[in-house]
């Protein structure tokens, strides 16, 4: 008896292991299509406003977007913007006119193409060639209650080194395009913390191209908000680039946090590593993951691996999660994916109760050491503090909804 | 001195054919200071035994009672239980992926007493005893049960039992799955822990073999969900030399 049934973690291992399907299955809305066939423009135009049966906008509660997506005009308050610069990292509220922009990546979806034909201002921050800026820039958004269209550009010149951390906080509806532009040889870390309150709506498609021995660490956060999307896309410039993206949701009840990934291999010897976790807790907590890995055929000796976990913490929550690798060469170094979605393991719990922890802690400990793994990843003393906090936070609420316990 | 008191226990279980009874009238009283091995057939119900009295929600309690020096354990949660000073060593010790040893050590540390251990004794006592165990210090920045061996994970049950100091020790089937080496390292720790005579200890067993390193005061044999005999350390012997036979066919011989 009492065999240990840890559902948190089936046997996912690699790719292959467990039948699963590439593609759409039957009577889904749209046809398998590779991604590299999707259409990206900077005219919204381009785009039929989605209605909900799109592959991509499937999983998007687009009655709840305020019309982000089917042209809403700016309006409102706009949210207000600090900066905190490290020493020698530039930051530039330019004109749209500015020629920098828009040289990363083409929208790919309607409510970043008009996020791009909205906005007035837009953000740059440089770290000049070879600075090594070991503290955060960290730029504060913090939503005054409007509706708005945001643009934001983050150059890392070539050997550089730098942390960029966009932290949304406040109330906002809001669309926004990040440029991430990662020269040769830089070092960039970009953090995108969706620390909303809960009326918020926040849809950003955050696309970084790295140049040849480059590498990027994105960081995505999601906590708060009512409707977050962020859809990062990666591609690479030169051979030798590394591409890291990690994020982390948790999802209160009524809550659709949902990432979408994007990594774009189209050059050879280039590494990607995907880790996505999350919980989520709460009646029609929501969260997807969409992981999309192309491996076109001049890719050679690619390396890629993504993994999504999901933690269910109560009942009436829903997860989400599609990887999708698609591969032209077979000349490559290795690829796999894993995904997994389990419930709160009632074992871990017994587990530690019998050793005198509390119902309250033992879940504690348990989220904790869910999210443990990817906090140390992050690697920024700041940002790691931060998010101990925001979790700490996220569990008191969890505590309240489990209600009995301790 | 601390003394647990199990009196007529009733235990089911459900399942899809609806509830099913596994222990059928369990009356045992363990004292401090004694060993008691409970040594049966596969499915007997000695684990249904152990982790109803640690408070296991999938089993349920139809009548009977459990006291421990007098207080009702069944009113209690499992972590209320482990605070009163019971402690059970599982068979299937579980993984808690993030957490390192050294962290839950502490925190259950923290919860059974009351308040956190003092830094520079607690250190030392967690080696001291990992030492023992034969335990290599990584394993407690390694995080709980993850990635170790099934003789680990025995050898970090009882690291805990010593570290954490119960005042009745449940162990269930914790020589399965160990090689002699490991067994008798274990089997050490337990005797550590029993050596003050101050820890009752309840020993669940389908072999006989930790019996030759842990020397059980009473034992008593269980089949189909109760106590059908009780002795002393020869009635261990006794089952060595003629197995279960006896008591599981009382009509007819062989298996």
């Amino acid at each position: 008896m009492a065999a240990s049934t840890d559902i948190t973690a089936p046997p996912t291992a690699q790719h292959g292991f467990v039948a699963h399907s590439h593609g759409n299955a039957p009577g889904d809305p749209v046809p398998v299509q590779s991604r590299a066939g999707w259409l990206s423009s900077f005219d919204p135009a381009d785009f039929p406003v989605p209605n909900g049966r799109e592959e991509n906008w499937r999983f998007t509660p687009l009655a709840r977007l305020r019309g982000l997506h089917a042209g809403a005009e700016a309006s409102g308050a706009p949210s207000a913007v600090t900066i905190d610069a490290a020493d020698g990292v530039r930051t530039e509220l330019v004109d749209r006119g500015d020629a920098r922009l828009g040289k990363v990546g083409v929208p790919e979806d309607r409510a970043a193409a008009q996020a791009w034909a909205s906005f007035t201002k837009a953000l740059v921050v440089t770290v000049p060639a070879e600075l090594d800026a070991s503290a955060p820039t960290t730029v504060t958004v913090e939503g005054q209650g409007g509706l708005g269209y945001a643009h934001v550009l983050v150059v890392a010149e070539h050997h550089s080194r730098g942390i960029v951390v966009l932290d949304h906080r406040g109330s906002a509806t809001v669309s926004a395009n990040v440029e991430i532009d990662v020269a040769d040889g830089a070092d960039l870390t970009v953090v995108s913390i969706q620390d909303w309150a809960d009326d918020a709506v926040h849809l950003s498609a955050q696309r970084a191209v790295v140049g040849r021995d480059a590498k990027l660490r994105h960081v995505v956060v999601s906590l708060g908000g009512d409707v977050v999307r962020i859809s990062p896309t990666a591609s690479f410039s030169g051979p030798g680039g590394e591409v890291e993206l990690v994020g982390l949701y948790f999802a209160d009840a009524g809550q659709h946090l949902e990432h979408r990934l994007f990594v774009d291999h189209a050059v050879p010897n280039c590494t990607s590593n995907v880790v996505y976790k999350g919980a989520l807790q709460g009646e029609s907590a929501h969260t997807v993951w969409i992981g999309d890995v192309l491996i076109r055929a001049a890719a050679e000796g690619t390396q890629t691996y993504e993994l999504n976990r999901n933690l269910v913490l109560t009942d009436g929550a829903r997860a989400d999660s599609v990887p999708n690798l698609e591969i032209e060469t077979g000349e490559i170094v290795g690829a796999g994916h894993a995904s997994a979605t389990g419930r709160f393991d009632d074992e871990q719990l017994f587990y530690l109760q019998a050793r005198g922890i509390t119902e309250a802690q033992a879940r504690r400990l348990v989220v904790r050491g869910f999210f443990n793994e990817l906090i140390q990843k992050i690697g920024v003393p700041q940002i790691e503090e931060r998010l101990n906090a925001a979790i700490e936070a996220e569990l008191e609420r969890s505590m309240a909804l489990v209600g009995a316990g301790a | 001195m601390s003394v647990l008191e199990i009196r007529d226990l009733h235990v089911s279980v459900e399942t899809e054919q609806g509830a099913k009874e596994i222990l059928r009238g369990v009356t045992l009283t363990v004292r401090a200071g004694e060993t008691h091995a409970i040594m049966g057939p596969n499915g007997s119900g000695k684990s249904t035994l152990a982790y109803s009295i640690a408070g296991h929600p999938k089993y349920t309690v139809t009548s009977g009672t459990v006291t421990l020096d007098g207080e009702d354990v069944l009113a209690m949660s499992v972590d209320e239980r482990a605070r009163a000073g019971l402690f059970l060593a599982m068979q299937y010790p579980v993984e808690i992926p993030g957490v390192t040893n050294s962290n839950f050590l502490r925190t259950a540390k923290t919860a059974i007493d009351g308040e956190a251990p003092k830094l520079r004794t607690w250190v030392k006592d967690v080696r001291s005893a990992m030492e023992g165990l034969k335990m290599d210090s990584s394993f407690a920045e390694r995080n709980v049960n993850e990635g170790f061996s099934g003789g680990e994970k025995k050898r970090n049950e009882i690291l805990q039992m010593e570290l954490l100091k119960p005042r009745i020790a449940i162990l269930d089937e914790t020589d399965s799955g160990l090689d002699v080496d490991a067994l008798k390292v274990v089997s050490e720790g337990v005797n550590r822990v029993l050596a003050g005579g101050e820890v009752g200890a309840l020993l669940i067993t389908h072999y006989t073999r930790i019996l030759r390193y842990i020397q059980p005061d009473f034992v008593h044999v269980f089949v189909d969900g109760r106590i059908v005999e009780q002795g002393g350390p020869e009635l261990a012997d006794r089952l060595e030399a003629e197995g279960y036979d006896r008591f599981t066919t009382p009509a007819t011989t062989g298996a």
